[in-house]
């Protein structure tokens, strides 16, 4: 793989342009295993803690191939589509909330040698990229001419734009502390310590608010089913559904990757255990963070939509905020 | 002349990713499209709305908070902006600009007392 940080140093031409979609590609395929088995996983982790079993026929005692059969059942199912719908914009909803979630994975380091894109602001290209899917969101409530949809879109901007504050501001401090938005130099200067030690408030703050953002419970309000039977996208059928399912599950990779980078310290090995390879750290750590999502989802029950925003603005933000403070008078005394 | 590659090509990474990201859904749906089966009905095409009749357009005027929180929204997000070039620079900036940010995020502060108090982020 060391070609791949190689080929970031090469002159810039056409070529490049086809090379660079053939190590897409493998990306890509990883991407949609993980949201395949994660999907598996999050059912099988939530029956095993609910005291049940989840999917155990298809595909042998663990259900492996159960999403698998899913997804083509979702590809050969009709799709419906209401004639009061906005056709255009129903039509481009799905694409419009996929297409940023997979776009921020460009900015990620993954180890040492394969980083795809290494530039000075990507931590808030991350940010400012993935905000957009909200209008993907809103697009669909709105599309559909549903009174259930309309107000989960809105729901789901109101809370996304409510929780992207606190997300953001979170961020300040491990940037202080590191001196660059690169994700891949904020690796690099947890070689010893990573940020979860050094910035625990900013921590549990970024991990609250990423549940709110990637819009699971307990801050699932925009597809909460006992009030809004499915939110946003109760008109969508068959594969544009698979749509924004799939763009759930990009973002909750995306977010736990983000969190190992910024907190966990990416591929850094535990000092002395750096004989296992870089890779093998990375998916440690990225697995502990999407299982404690799961867990979260496991344990809480869901929030008022009244309780929500205002957890957010008058609990989050201001703590954030000192957050901020307590960052920077730290750095300034023992740094 | 090396980073400066390094940045295009990073940019040029981001169009393929946007590229990669337009075509899986295109394929997908248009791939989608061949295998399913498309026998539309009256009942089929009906907003769903609990098993009642739908009534009435959907889209509606809609509640005026939502509004207030973009607004709020769009202020904080702007002032969020302005810490990141302050912590990127913290160390060469020092003390000063230390007590210079505080007075600023202190005023962030006021605002968002001075909304609270007005009662802007009351959801219900």
């Amino acid at each position: 793989m060391e070609w791949v940080s190689g080929l970031l140093a090469s002159e810039p031409s056409s070529s490049n342009f086809f090379t660079y979609i053939f190590i897409s590609l493998p990306l890509l395929s990883v991407v949609l295993g993980f949201v395949t088995y994660a999907i598996l996983a999050e059912r099988k982790v939530l029956g095993y803690i609910q005291l049940r079993y989840g999917p155990n026929r298809t595909g042998g005692k663990f259900g492996l191939l159960q999403t698998v059969a899913d997804v083509l059942k979702l590809l050969i199912k009709e799709d419906t589509r209401p004639k009061q719908a906005d056709r255009p914009l129903f039509w481009l909803a799905p694409i419009i909330a996929f297409v940023p979630s997979f776009m921020v994975l460009s900015a990620i380091p993954f180890t040492e040698s394969v980083v795809f894109a290494n530039f000075g602001v990507g931590l808030l290209y991350f940010i400012a990229v993935s905000g957009l899917t909200t209008i993907g969101i809103l697009t669909a409530g709105w599309a559909s001419n549903n009174k259930y949809a309309l107000m989960g879109g809105m729901r789901s901007a109101a809370q996304m734009i409510s929780y992207e504050i606190p997300l953001l501001m979170s961020l300040v401090g491990v940037v202080l502390f590191s001196g660059s938005m690169n994700l891949i130099e904020i690796v690099e200067q947890q070689q010893y310590v990573p940020y979860i030690l050094v910035q625990p408030i900013g921590f549990i703050i970024f991990v609250i608010a990423a549940t709110a953002e990637l819009n699971r419970i307990p801050f699932d309000l925009p597809e909460a089913e006992s009030e809004l039977i499915a939110g946003y996208h109760v008109e969508y059928s068959g594969f544009r559904f698979a749509f924004f399912m799939l763009a759930e599950y990009v973002y909750l990779f995306a977010m736990s990757a983000l969190i190992t980078v910024l907190f966990l310290g990416g591929w850094q090995p535990i000092p002395g255990l750096g004989f296992i390879p870089d890779f093998v750290w990375f998916a440690i750590k990225f697995s502990i963070v999407v299982y404690m999502f799961m867990w979260i989802r496991a344990t809480w029950p869901r929030l008022r939509a009244d309780q929500l925003m205002e957890f957010g603005w008058k609990i989050l933000l201001p703590a954030a905020m000192a957050n901020i403070f307590l960052s920077a008078i730290v750095k300034e005394l023992f740094f | 002349m090396d980073s400066l590659h390094v940045y295009q090509n990073s940019y040029t990474m981001i169009v393929v990713f946007m590229v990669i990201a337009f075509m899986l859904p295109i394929v997908a749906l248009t791939a989608g499209k061949l295998l399913r089966p498309n026998e539309p009905t009256k009942a089929k095409m009906k907003i769903y709305e609990s098993g009642v009749e739908p009534f009435q357009d959907a889209r509606v005027r809609f509640n005026v908070r939502y509004y207030l929180f973009a607004l709020m929204f769009v202020l904080f997000d702007v002032e969020t902006v302005f810490l990141y070039p302050w912590a990127v620079a913290y160390d060469h900036l020092g003390i000063f600009a230390l007590i210079e940010m505080l007075i600023f995020i202190v005023v962030l502060f006021l605002g968002l007392v001075y909304a609270w108090k007005k009662g802007v982020l009351k959801w219900t």
